[in-house]
Formats: C-alpha cells, structure tokens, sequence
C-alpha cells in the first residue's frame, strides 16, 4: 500500500515536471509534450490504495478527471498509461484519449472527465456481475464537487433499488476548482447521501489510509457479498492546484498549509515507524518506486507519436460500410465490382 | 458602426474584457441581470468571461453554482420566465449532456408551447473549440448541435467589438439566446490569441444586430463563409493566397439563428465559388446549411463548392492527430485553391 502511494505520488511530481518542459516562458496550456488539462492527485492517495487494495482485476473502477492515482492502485500498467498522457501511438488508448480518458480493459478500468458521469457505468458493471453470478465488485470514484449532480444521485438510487454490488467512493479534498464545498454542497457530508437512499454510508475523516483500508474492506466486503452498495467518503487534502496552471487566487494560504501538513503519505510511514519499519526499509520502497516511475517515464517517451491519419481510426469497433479504417483502396477488380474489398 | 469608424476608437481589448465589458454594463442598468455559473465568482470564469464582475456586484448576482447544471441551467429557464434576465455559463458546451433537457425542451420550447404566453429572456455563454490537446470531451464546437434545435438564437463571436456589441443584444432580447465564444479567442493569460480578436472596442454602448453577417475581408475570386476561430485562419489562409494571386472573400457569419444567407448569397453570385470553414463536425452541420440555401436561392450562382469542416471523428487528444482533424489555414488555403481551379 505504501509502495503505490509513494509511487503515485512521484508519479504526480515527474508528471508535473514533465508538462512544464516546453511550456515556459508564460505558461502556455498547448505547448510541449503533454499539452491540454493535466490535473493532479497528490495529497489523495490514501483514497486511492484503501479501496482498490481490495479489489481483483476482474473488478470495475471508473475514475474521474483526477485518476493517475487511481489508475496505479488498480494496476492499470504504468507504461502505457504514461505513453498515453504523452500522446504516443503505444498509449492505452493510441493517443486518443489522453490523461483524462484512460482505458485499461485488463484490469476493468475507465475514465470520464465529464462530472459524475463514472457513476452510471459502474452501476452498469455491478448489474453485470449480479446478472451473470459472479462475485466482482464497481467502485466509481468522485469528487466532492460531484455529489450534486444527477448522475451520482440517480446512480445510488439504481445501486440501492437493486441491492447492487458498487462502492462509491468520495474524495473529498474540500474544493471543486475554487468553489469550496460550503458555499455549494447542501448538506457537506457526502456519506450522509447514503441515508436518503436507504444504503451504507461511511465517512473516514483523516488522511489516514490504515483508516480507509478498514473502511474499503467493509464497503468492499459487504458488496462481494452480496450485502449492497455503499458510499465512502475519504478527507483528503489536494496539494496542487485544480489543473496545471490554475493561479490559486482563490484559495487562502491557510488551506495550502493544511493540506501540506496532513501528508497521508507521512503519516502512514510514521506508522510504519512504529511497527518497526526502519528508514531504510522505506528508503528501499521509495527507490523502488522511483525506478518504476523513471522507467515508465522514459519508455513513453521513446514511443512514437500516432500518425496523421490515425485519427480516423476507432470511431466505430464495426465501421459501417463507407467509414472505413483504412484508406479505400481502389483495385481495378473492386472498382470494376463497384465496392467492397 | 464600420469598420472604418471601429480602427477611429483607439483603445483595443480582448475578446474576453470585452464581454464582460458589456454584462457589467447591462448589470448596472439592470438589477433584474444576474450571472450563474461554476467557478465565476472568485475565479472569474475558468475562460476569463466574469473577471472582476463578483467585485463590482457581489455574490447575490454573480453567483457559484454547484456542479448541477440540470438545476442551475434550469434555474435560469425558471428566472427568467419569472421576468429576470439570466446569465447562465456552462463551462464547456461538451458538458451541455448532462442538462440537455433543460436547454432544448425547456430553455428552447417554452415560449412556443406557451403559444409565446410566456417567454424566456435568457442567455447562455458556453466555451467552445479545440487546439489545445484536451481530448473529445473538452474540445467540441458544437455550433450545428445548437443551430439545429429550434427556439434558441445562436451567437459566436470573433471579435473583441462583435463580442461586445453582441452580447449587449444577447443580454436585452426577450428570446433564450446561447452565446458561443472560443477559448482560443477570449485572450486568456495561459491560451494565447492570434492577433485578429483584440480589436478596438469603444467605450460606450452599441449593439450588433443578430443575422448580420460582416465580411471581414473582401475579395473577388472565392467566397470564405466561416465564424469564430476560423474567421482568423481563413483570413490568414486570405493573405497566403493574395500572394498567388487569388482575391478570398472572408464572411463572418457572427449568429447562425438567425442566419445570414442574404450576403453569403450576394457574395456567392460575385465570386462564383463557395468554400465553407467549420470546427464543427463536418455532417449535418453549418457548411451542409450554407451550402445548401445558396443552391436552393440560385443555384446557377454557385461554380464550385468546397467544405472545410472536422471529419465525423470525436476530438483526439494527441497533437498530430487533433491538428489532423481541425481545419488549419492551409487547409483552409487548399481549399480555395481547388475551387478555384
Ligand atoms: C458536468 C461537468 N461540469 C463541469 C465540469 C468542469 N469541472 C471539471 S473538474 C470540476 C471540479 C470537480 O470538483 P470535485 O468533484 O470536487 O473533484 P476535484 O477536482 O476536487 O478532484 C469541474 C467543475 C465537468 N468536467 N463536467
């Protein structure tokens, strides 16, 4: 669990690195390597690896706009992953998705940058597993922000009425862009949702991610079993801005501090202290991780960029007859046949 | 006011100051106008299109919205049926799924199935437009998607002047208007403009009136009909070609409900030949619409014809293949070349 979260959160820092390369002087959102939204999760690992160290790969995490974390915890694979958020040919989704819209079927996991619209998907996939017998669990993870919309409410409803195996869980990091939850959210705790729809609803108030790997067994627990959904909302602390870019005029520098000083990463490795974990061994984990990053890094980097016309590939998985995958290639049997090769 | 009488003003602005220049302007007039939307008091709008209004007129009208833009879209329906004059901001139109029905079965039909007992005087800003590598979710157009539906005018400014005086009119019309501004003209810090929207925007109030198309630049050979965004490369791709020796007329269509087919008409029957430039999807959209009601009026008018417009492929998020995708001047000059011939 500490592996993933020191891994995530290098990730983030070289990520953070690698998009400003290029775009300086007078930061420019369409210039360098990883242009367009880049929206980093630092300060909200311990969200991420509570939950989906409990999960298998068979079963379903939809992330929304912020899910490098996310992605890592499930195991999505970290090259391709990062070949993907650099736009190359050999990324999860060739190029065509980018940092907001990763797919790794192999371990079920899908993103949408649209609010709240992850929610629906994952009622899907537990509607799947109950249909079909089978004990895989959903986890849709949302910002506080998202727990206004209809998608996430009509979503618990669904999960509720039809006692579906979906955990969904809240990160909580106290703003959505510069709205902070006060002045938007009515009533702020969103576990409390879970009430009006009649299911589980569990809030972890610290940055603590022994505390959350509790509450994930539980709300994971109760849904392989067959008990129903839950919502879990976790306290994190988001450390960098919005986006890539975002001034931050609106956030008072008492905020910043807070969310320096509660590190859910430190705080695990204090624990760890005290079970006896000496600094080496944590050295040991971090240089790892570190590897893994720089690897990951490096790799997509060399990958090469899609070609032009690939743009024109993928709309559809059974292109009808005049949207083609390819160029149309002319023979003079086929023209003479008047179509189709 | 000509465009002689607009280079005697002086003072430029950007597409963005000058927006709001006129919203503050009608605010003060008019305490029945109010500004709902994410992110757009503190923030000032994530495109720069409230900056400064929260300090001047406080949170009661210049409101934060939670992320609910079935309720606040809808909200602004019910305002304004009430006899406000609602602003309301959706980020980016891409998000308009989440709260369609409010647009176009509430925003859009009430006043018709009222048989106009009721009307709806509101207006709806949107962001638009890719160029930036944010991928099919935050890179939509959508001009045609809006057009299409009926009972809403539609509105996309190119300008720093025609922003200003069109959303003077958006603002004063008793009818639901949405007003469409590319991010890649407003002028933001972190998105740089071309040059052509900062233009010289006078002081005081004026109004542009809807269904006025203006040609931007005038030319015997070859008719360029275009709006937003793409009015700045056609007339790039325009001084490309006057060194070939081929004379592009430039036509900024400014609302395409209503539209202007009157000058595009007269244009056509001077030059002979049509090309149509979209950052829409190409089918079912603008340039199919222009294309079509010049040969319906005069057919005979219309030598040759070409459209410049996004395959029908969602946005891509890597570089080579959004450039691929979304016309550029030199597509736009190939364009005019070919029909030329
Ligand atoms: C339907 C919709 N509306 C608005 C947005 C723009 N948007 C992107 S992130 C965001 C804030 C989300 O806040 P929260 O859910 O708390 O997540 P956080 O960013 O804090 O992780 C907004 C408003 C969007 N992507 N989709």
């Amino acid at each position: 669990m500490y592996e993933d979260m020191v891994t995530a959160r290098l990730y983030e820092e070289r990520l953070q690195e690698e998009y400003m390369e290029g775009k300086r002087p007078g930061f420019d959102i369409s210039a360098g390597e990883v242009p367009g939204e880049l929206h980093l999760a630092a300060g909200q690992e311990a969200a991420a690896v509570g939950v989906c160290h409990h999960l298998r790969d068979d079963d379903t995490v939809t992330a929304p706009h912020r899910p490098h974390h996310v992605a890592i915890a499930k195991g999505v694979d970290l090259k391709r992953m990062t070949a993907e958020i650099f736009g190359r040919e050999t990324g999860l989704c060739h190029g065509k998705g980018g940092h907001m819209h990763l797919f790794d079927p192999d371990v079920n996991f899908a993103c949408s940058g649209i609010i709240a619209q992850g929610c629906p998907p994952a009622v899907g996939a537990g509607m799947a597993a109950k249909k079909r017998n089978t004990d895989s669990v959903a986890v849709a993870y949302l910002g506080e922000g998202a727990i206004d919309q209809g998608g996430f409410l009509e979503s618990l409803n669904m999960a509720s009425v039809h006692d579906l195996p979906v955990v969904f869980v809240i990160e909580d990091n106290d703003w959505a862009i510069s709205m902070p939850k006060e002045r938007v959210t009515s009533p702020q705790d969103g576990s409390a949702r879970a009430d009006g729809f009649d299911m589980h609803g569990v809030r972890v108030d610290s940055d603590d991610a022994r505390a959350v790997y509790e509450a994930g067994a539980e709300a994971v627990g109760r849904a392989r079993d067959g008990n129903g959904p839950t919502v879990l909302e976790v306290q994190v602390h988001r450390r960098m801005g919005h986006f890539m870019g975002d001034p931050e005029t609106y956030r008072p520098e008492e905020d910043q501090e807070r969310a320096a000083e509660r590190d859910s990463i430190e705080r695990l490795a204090a624990d760890m202290r005290e079970f006896g974990i000496d600094d080496e061994e944590l050295e040991e984990i971090r240089d790892r991780a570190a590897e893994r990053v720089d690897e990951a890094v490096t790799w997509a980097k060399q990958q090469p960029l899609p070609e032009p016309e690939a743009a024109h590939d993928h709309v559809f998985t059974n292109p009808p007859s005049g949207v083609t995958d390819e160029e149309p290639e002319f023979s003079d049997a086929g023209a003479a046949a008047g179509g189709d090769d | 006011m000509s465009s002689q009488e607009q280079q005697q003003t002086g003072r430029t602005a950007t597409m963005s100051d000058a927006m709001v220049e006129a919203i503050a302007s009608e605010m003060r007039a008019d305490e029945e106008v109010f500004y709902m939307g994410e992110d757009v008091a503190d923030y000032g709008g994530i495109f720069d299109s409230t900056t400064g209004l929260l300090d001047e007129f406080g949170r009661d009208r210049v409101m934060d919205v939670p992320i609910s833009e079935t309720a606040y879209l809808g909200a602004a329906v019910g305002a304004a049926q009430a006899g406000m004059r609602p602003i309301a901001e959706l980020m980016f139109v891409d998000f308009f799924g989440v709260a369609m029905d409010q647009i176009y079965n509430q925003m859009a039909k009430n006043t018709y199935m009222s048989g106009a007992s009721v009307s709806v005087p509101m207006v709806l800003t949107t962001a638009v437009g890719g160029t930036y590598n944010d991928a099919a979710q935050h890179s939509q157009t959508l001009y045609g998607t809006f057009a299409h539906l009926p009972g809403m005018k539609v509105v996309v400014p190119s300008t720093a002047y025609d922003a200003k005086g069109l959303m003077h009119n958006a603002i004063r019309d008793d009818d639901p208007v949405v007003y469409m501004f590319h991010k890649r003209l407003m002028g933001i810090g972190w998105m740089p403009a071309p040059d052509g929207p900062k233009t010289p925007v006078p002081e005081e109030e004026y109004t542009i009136p809807f269904g006025k198309a203006d040609v931007k630049r005038e030319g015997d050979d070859v008719t360029v009909v275009t709006l937003g965004l793409h009015v700045h490369r056609a007339l790039e791709a325009a001084e490309t070609l006057a060194h070939e020796g081929i004379d592009a007329e430039v036509i900024d269509l400014r609302t395409l409900k209503p539209l202007d087919r009157e000058t595009v008409l007269e244009s056509v029957r001077k030059t002979g030949s049509l090309v149509v430039v979209d950052e829409d999807y190409q089918s079912y959209g603008v340039t199919g619409e222009i294309i079509s009601s010049v040969a319906e009026s005069d057919l005979d008018a219309l030598e040759a014809v070409e459209r410049v417009a996004v395959p029908d492929v969602p946005i891509p998020y890597s570089r080579p293949m959004e450039d691929a995708v979304i016309p550029g001047a030199e597509d736009v000059a190939e364009a005019v070349r070919s029909v030329g011939e």
